[in-house]
């Protein structure tokens, strides 16, 4: 089987198998970077209306917090993330990926602007195949679409889906709307119609407070709240009919914190029973259409004292399939390489940290076949 | 415990569409009349023993697709008065869990007065009459 005899090619990570990095980050270094990437008029708009000197740093993502860098993952200039080299050092070689999907959560995607939330997200897409995907072989990307415009969304993910290089669509999990509406399918539609999965990572566009009755004062509430987030985009994509409508379609929710997810799918089952006339689209229990259609990457992790947590997970969900390894590099939830909440000497391992990412992503083998180009 | 062949109610009494609780033997028995046919639950939602002669009754709702409804076999379920589970009132099944939960079904006939005056069976407390058809469940 051509998945074999990859495989054998690949380099042995710090686990004792091929590993695949389900969420690291590349982070746009300012405004400035992207400038070469625009087109005369939009350029000469950033100048004349001083867009150049601003930063679209998320609120979610501030870069000077600590959790948004390991110190030694911190370049010495700029924000953590814009480095390759780090990259190459403290992720890629250090934990021996054989690739790694970077993802870009940046404020651009974010934009009221429809038509400038557009052009930045090409922007950015085409400076991360030039300065990224072409200098590193390992890696892979995720397209940032300007999410308050889902058609024109759709319209990037068309013109990157010859580069097999990319192979996830990015959104958020806090959006415009609750991520299943309607509003949002011209996204799955496409991301389906490419074999791309839809990450969707914590993060906000801001239109509406992560506690859903109103702003909180602190970091802390922001943070913390976003695995409310996952749980509310998870019974939206299941209610709406998302997989109904897109029988193909994974979705992989990135820094969700992982653990939340069986107690609401309890609560769902067992509330769906009572009322699922009014969703009769959905034909099974909830947690057995997220079990088939949900992924989920593994840092940060939540994780209660005791032990065998990420096994039990697999227990409660009645799957293996489930959960995609991540570094989450630059950002600091362990130190060193100790990024696998589980033994890497168990069968689960294996799945975990390589099998699931390409059951996940079937744009990686066409990639690592040599495709690279369009 | 062999069965009983119980007389619970005249035909004419449990019109199409309605149902009525029963007690036979200390079971309690939900019976419902579906276009002229009859069929008998136990009264208990295997869940939490809500009466499911209490509940609704309901047709089936389905789609395929987000947005394009249906509804088939209306009157053929009842959703438990409690939390609202869906019983297929033919078999019991449950619609949500249909292998593994499911409300106790019992035999139902409808007998001629006339036959039943012969016994054996148990009238309860149920006066028989030659002329009229009765419903019968075996317990």
């Amino acid at each position: 089987m051509a998945e074999a005899a990859q495989v054998a090619d690949r380099p042995v990570s710090v686990f004792g198998h091929p590993v695949i990095d389900c969420d690291a980050h590349i982070v746009v270094p300012s405004i400035k970077t992207i400038m070469p990437y625009l087109d005369a008029y939009w350029r000469q708009q950033f100048l004349n209306r001083g867009i150049d000197k601003i930063s679209w740093n998320l609120t979610s993502d501030p870069p000077n917090a600590p959790i948004s860098g390991r110190p030694d993952w911190r370049p010495a200039n700029g924000k953590p993330g814009t480095d390759l080299g780090l990259l190459r050092s403290g992720a890629l070689d250090a934990f021996g990926v054989t690739n790694a999907i970077m993802t870009c959560v940046w404020g651009g995607a974010a934009l009221h602007s429809e038509d400038m939330a557009a052009v930045v997200c090409t922007a950015v897409n085409d400076w991360v195949t030039k300065e990224w995907l072409d200098k590193e072989p390992r890696l892979r990307a995720s397209i940032v679409v300007p999410l308050n415009n889902p058609e024109l969304a759709a319209e990037e993910i068309e013109r990157r889906a010859g580069d097999p290089r990319f192979v996830q669509v990015t959104m958020f999990v806090a959006g415009e709307t609750p991520l299943g509406k309607r509003h949002n399918w011209p996204i799955f539609l496409a991301a389906e119609k490419y074999g791309m999965p839809v990450g969707v990572h914590a993060g906000s566009l801001y239109h509406h407070p992560m506690m859903t009755n109103g702003y909180g004062s602190y970091f802390l509430e922001d943070y913390v709240a976003q695995a409310f987030a996952f749980e509310s985009a998870t019974l939206s994509l299941v209610s709406e009919g998302v997989f109904a409508k897109f029988p193909n379609l994974k979705v992989v929710f990135q820094e969700s914190g992982v653990t939340w997810l069986p107690a609401c799918l309890w609560r769902f089952n067992k509330t769906w029973r009572g009322v699922r006339a009014e969703i009769p689209w959905v034909k099974k229990p909830p947690k057995d259409i997220v079990r088939d259609h949900i992924r989920l990457t593994t840092q940060p992790f939540d994780e209660p004292d005791g032990a065998g947590r990420l096994e039990r997970f697999c227990e409660m969900m009645d799957s293996d399939r489930m959960l995609l390894f991540s570094t989450d590099f630059p950002h600091w939830h362990y130190e060193g390489t100790d990024a696998l909440p589980l033994d890497p000497k168990s069968a689960l391992a294996r799945r975990v940290l390589f099998d699931n990412a390409l059951e996940t992503y079937p744009r990686l083998a066409a990639g690592n076949a040599g495709e690279t180009r369009p | 415990m062999s069965k009983k062949r119980h007389v619970v109610a005249a035909v004419d009494e449990v019109p199409p569409g309605s149902r009525k609780h029963l007690n036979l033997a200390g079971r309690e028995i939900a019976l419902f009349n579906l276009g002229g046919e009859f069929f008998a639950l136990g009264d208990k939602c295997p869940h939490e023993s809500g009466s499911l002669c209490a509940g609704k009754i309901v047709g089936l709702a389905e789609a395929d697709t987000p947005g394009h409804y249906r509804l088939s076999r209306d009157g053929e379920f009842v959703k438990c008065p409690w939390h609202g589970w869906e019983f297929d009132i033919r078999t019991g099944q449950s619609w949500c869990d249909p292998t593994r939960t499911r409300a106790r079904a019992y035999e139902t006939a409808v007998a001629a007065g006339e036959t039943l005056v012969k016994g054996p069976y148990v009238a309860d407390t149920y006066p028989v009459r030659v002329e009229e058809n009765y419903i019968v469940i075996d317990v």
